[in-house]
């Protein structure tokens, strides 16, 4: 059998060294009429070159965007990813080892978590970071639930402009534990001020705002902020694009209180959505309400510089019930791939990256605004994402331009935006993709 | 210790290359300058061979599957199939995006559609979401197929119960699904105290959450009465399907009496710990609690794969941004295609064989508290070494990692002192398994001879023990940059 390193005649050996004569008889404690008389109906197990044949065949049915020209986000971004950063995290001692628990065989693991940690905070600037989350969705679900520990307030004000995919896993999250969500409106593509002005009052425990937004658009964090931190003050939650902070204000520079974020722009393939990883950060007074494992510098018995898992007192194996969160296994692969793409790149990588995406970006949404029957849905700032409206039905245009081997964009209209395009550009798209898509498009529109 | 990376920046190094910018803008006729970051962002600058070594000298600080044995209760820490690996780097797989057009992701919703289907045969379970990410998401998604059942049957309930040697997920998942834990006392052989059970089992009681095996590696026989106590209040049993590799072709627990449970399709079907994560945790249901399920569903017609968002009215909702972990449960799906039926009962078999030679072989040695016949794991404890020579368990898991082992799962569970809580797998091989053995062995005698080798333990590791008070005491959670 394959991965099971024993023989039969070890098994044997073994069974007699238990004291039984045949492995049935390490079954008496279960009750008969449980234990299965016939094998399971699977198929017939498959040898290494035979599920290659199959696994690949299956790949060969999906259309990766390495062979098509693709401009959707929504979340999940196409960015550059140096060929080094597999060749740390499919390292076995990375790959397969255990949660740091044993602090003196996980020296490896925990001190690129410290690292990691710094990264977050050198880029949100702020003062701690956990180690991770399962993805940007459920970041954003457990900072609610923490701004509710911190001033014991029911209410979240979460801004309509909020990844859609983000507010469901939030409502899945807080509606078993008494919390209510206030949802504040879109306008022009960012959120409506006067609307959240109305609606933060003093039982709101948490602003949450997206920033750039769901559509891409640059919120008016600033007047958010004072709105938000009007006394009695709120936490404001800010959930962020990590590539978009090496060029956008950090979230300590309009004073963000928690920051969280898909992480997966950071080193991490599409994968289909997953695993993505969530990042979290906070201020140090905040720091024993955070969910998650945190890893802290520490000494051996000698005195020697070290890691160790630390604050565990927040944790499900430590707290059980009282517990900050139920997490447990995270992401941390994930997090070890980021942590490896943001040292690889560097200050001025991370820059590049994300100025070329905007520029690009930015070069798209003009020449795709002169097309006749195109409008984009408004002209306020955004980074590497916006949004086109056509006049005619968006079905068939990513109908037509699939065809062409051209994903155009995330199909908003089920969320609420009839007939409207989301187009993501990062610094893998030449300006000869982007001309593709625009010819594409002005041929769908007005051919 | 190794320098941090931020201590081998260099200015003006670099690591990556891309291509000039083809496009001819600049940021400020992008953004206005409001908007833009002021404060210099400080990572550091390091050539791709200085990330190289850094990140190769941090690696050989860890224990890994590949060095060595991890006999960690619970977690079962089996070898990974490298063909999985290869397989899940297609670019087929790696880069393709969650919002493509269905038709474009065929192959991908095929295998998540067979997974779904595989896991529900092996388990016995109708119907399978692979939306859960890590085993404590699995148990809180179940609790909340809980909750959407009461208030869909009008059931006012307010309280689940869990026994006491549950995993500390189980209480925590219970208080963020918004109900009140009950805990119950196991009875003298170690598993679920009827009586107490039935005590606990109130009119408001919503579920029993319930881990088979438990934590102590012993099959919970009694599940057709506690199903009959639970259900008779119309209560729903939740299965930890933490130790499910003691399971497979042997026992579904679907057709028990449970009627929802959980994978960690990172401990029983064989994907990468990666050293905490990424994990997967689908959960697996009965027939009527189908409706409550996340959005989507992966769903066939004739041939054709797709998203299926006909239960969204009953549904619980998202647990996920997208489907969950695909690139994990891709590698689960490999390793059952590649097991197959037969080769899944062989796991099952040789994880509980694996388990009682250890156990058989370590009975004199240490004390055993529940020493009979065990599933896949079982716990010992150093109570005889700590009434003797003052040695506590934490001491001899120390000195475990100076043998070339990963220490055993450690004071858990809660419900036997000193606990050491040892699960081999089927992987390993009984030289491995004996090698242990003759470690544990020896360490007991050096309880009695030499004492200080477990107070001093480790010494062969990269690091001496490691001081976790401190590290609370004083903070230092990030690399002050640039000082």
């Amino acid at each position: 059998m394959p991965f099971i390193s024993n023989t039969d005649e070890e098994r044997e050996e073994m069974l007699a060294a238990i004291g039984v004569k045949k492995f049935d008889e390490l079954l008496k404690n279960i009750p008969e009429k449980f234990l299965l008389n016939k094998e399971c109906c699977l198929e017939r197990g498959k040898s290494e070159l035979e599920i290659k044949r199959i696994i690949s065949a299956l790949a060969a049915k999906n259309i990766s965007t390495t062979k098509a020209n693709s401009f959707l986000g929504a979340g999940v971004y196409d960015h550059f990813i140096p060929a080094a950063v597999d060749h740390v995290i499919i390292k076995p001692e990375f790959h397969s080892a255990y949660t740091p628990y044993q602090a003196e065989v996980s020296q490896g693991t925990l001190q690129y978590i410290y690292e990691y940690q710094t990264l977050i905070c050198e880029l949100t600037g702020m003062e701690i970071s956990n180690a991770g989350m399962y993805d940007g969705a459920s970041a954003a679900a457990e900072a609610i639930l923490m701004a509710t520990r911190e001033n014991g307030r029911k209410k979240a004000v979460l801004a309509g402009t909020i990844n859609p995919n983000y507010l469901q896993v939030i409502k899945t999250y807080t509606t078993g534990v008494g919390l209510k969500l206030v949802v504040v409106k879109e306008k022009k593509g960012v959120i409506d001020l006067d609307d959240l002005r109305e609606k933060v009052d003093e039982k709101t425990s948490c602003v949450v705002i997206q920033t750039p937004n769901f559509l891409g658009y640059i919120e008016e964090i600033r007047k958010i902020e004072k709105i938000a931190h009007s006394e009695p003050k709120a936490l404001l939650i800010s959930a962020v694009d990590p590539i978009s902070l090496a060029i956008l204000n950090s979230p300590k520079e309009y004073k963000a209180d928690i920051v969280i974020g898909e992480g997966q722009a950071l080193g991490n393939s599409q994968s289909y959505g997953g695993p993505l990883f969530g990042f979290m950060a906070t201020n140090l007074k905040l720091a024993r309400k955070m969910p998650g494992r945190i890893v802290g510098a520490t000494k051996d018995a000698v005195g020697n510089r070290c890691y160790a898992l630390t604050l565990q007192a927040r944790e499900q194996h430590i707290r059980r019930s009282k517990a900050t969160s139920n997490i447990c296994s995270n992401q941390a692969l994930c997090n070890l791939a980021a942590t490896v793409y943001m040292c690889l790149m560097g200050r001025n990588g991370l820059k590049e990256a994300a100025l070329q995406s905007t520029t690009k970006a930015h070069y798209l949404a003009a020449r795709i605004n002169e097309i006749e029957g195109v409008n984009l849905l408004t002209d306020r700032p955004f980074f590497k994402e916006f949004a086109i409206k056509f006049n005619q039905p968006v079905e068939d245009v990513i109908n037509k331009l699939k065809k062409l081997k051209i994903f155009p964009g995330v199909n908003l209209t089920e969320y609420g935006y009839a007939n409207t395009l989301l187009i993501a550009v990062t610094e893998k798209k030449r300006k000869q993709d982007l001309d593709e898509l625009i010819s594409a498009l002005r041929e769908v529109v007005n051919g | 210790m190794a320098k941090t990376i931020f201590e081998k920046h260099s200015s003006g190094r670099k690591g990556y290359t891309l291509p000039a910018n083809d496009i001819d803008l600049q940021l400020e006729d992008c953004i206005p300058n409001s908007f833009l970051r002021t404060e210099a962002l400080r990572f550091p600058e390091v050539s791709e061979l200085d990330v190289m070594r850094h990140f190769l000298e941090l690696s050989h600080m860890n224990h890994c599957i590949e060095k060595g044995f991890y006999p960690l209760g619970s977690c079962t820490m089996k070898y990974n199939p490298k063909i999985n690996e290869t397989l899940a780097r297609d670019d087929g797989f790696m880069n393709i995006h969650p919002l493509q057009e269905e038709d474009t992701v065929q192959g991908a919703l095929q295998i998540l559609f067979e997974l779904q289907q595989d896991l529900a045969e092996i388990s016995g379970f109708d119907r399978v979401t692979l939306q859960p990410v890590a085993g404590a998401q699995g148990e809180f998604t179940g609790l909340k197929i809980i909750s959407a059942y009461h208030k869909y049957k009008n059931n006012h309930k307010t309280k689940i119960i869990i026994p006491d040697s549950a995993h500390g997920t189980n209480p925590a998942s219970v208080i963020l699904a918004g109900y009140e834990v009950v805990e119950i006392a196991s009875n003298d052989e170690g598993i679920v105290d009827i009586s107490a059970l039935r005590a606990a089992t109130t009119d408001d009681v919503a579920g029993f959450m319930l881990t088979n095996p438990n934590t102590l590696g012993l099959f919970e026989s009694q599940i057709e009465e506690i199903a009959e106590i639970i259900h008779k209040v119309d209560g729903l049993i939740y299965m930890d399907g933490a130790n499910f590799n003691a399971l497979m072709g042997l026992v579904k627990p679907g057709k028990i009496g449970f009627d929802i449970m959980h994978y960690n399709l990172h401990k029983t079907f064989s994907t990468p710990h990666g050293g905490g994560g990424p994990g997967s945790g689908p959960i697996g249901v009965r027939q009527d609690l189908i409706k409550f399920l996340p959005v989507p569903m992966i769903a066939k017609d004739g041939d054709r794969y797709y998203l299926d968002y006909g239960n969204e009215a009953t549904s619980i909702g998202k647990v996920h941004t997208f489907l969950g972990n695909f690139l994990v449960n891709l590698r689960a799906y490999i390793y059952i295609k590649m097991l197959g039926s037969e080769g899944l009962r062989r796991v099952s078999e040789n994880a509980v064989i694996n388990a009682n030679y250890i156990r058989k072989k370590m009975e004199d040695h240490y004390y055993i508290k529940f020493n009979r016949v065990c599933m896949h794991e079982f716990v010992a404890s150093s109570k005889w070494q700590k009434e003797k020579y003052g040695i506590k368990t934490l001491d001899i898991a120390k000195r475990i990692l100076d043998k070339g082992f990963h220490a055993p799962t450690i004071y858990f569970p809660l419900i036997v002192s000193e606990a050491m809580m040892i699960e081999p797998t089927e992987t390993e091989s009984k030289e491995t398994l004996d090698a242990f053995i003759a470690a544990m062995i020896e360490i007991a005698h050096e309880c009695e001879e030499n004492p200080e080798n477990l107070h001093n333990a480790p010494i062969t590791t990269p690091v001496r023990r490691v001081d976790d008070t401190l590290a609370v005491k004083q903070l230092n959670v990030k690399y002050e940059i640039g000082k």
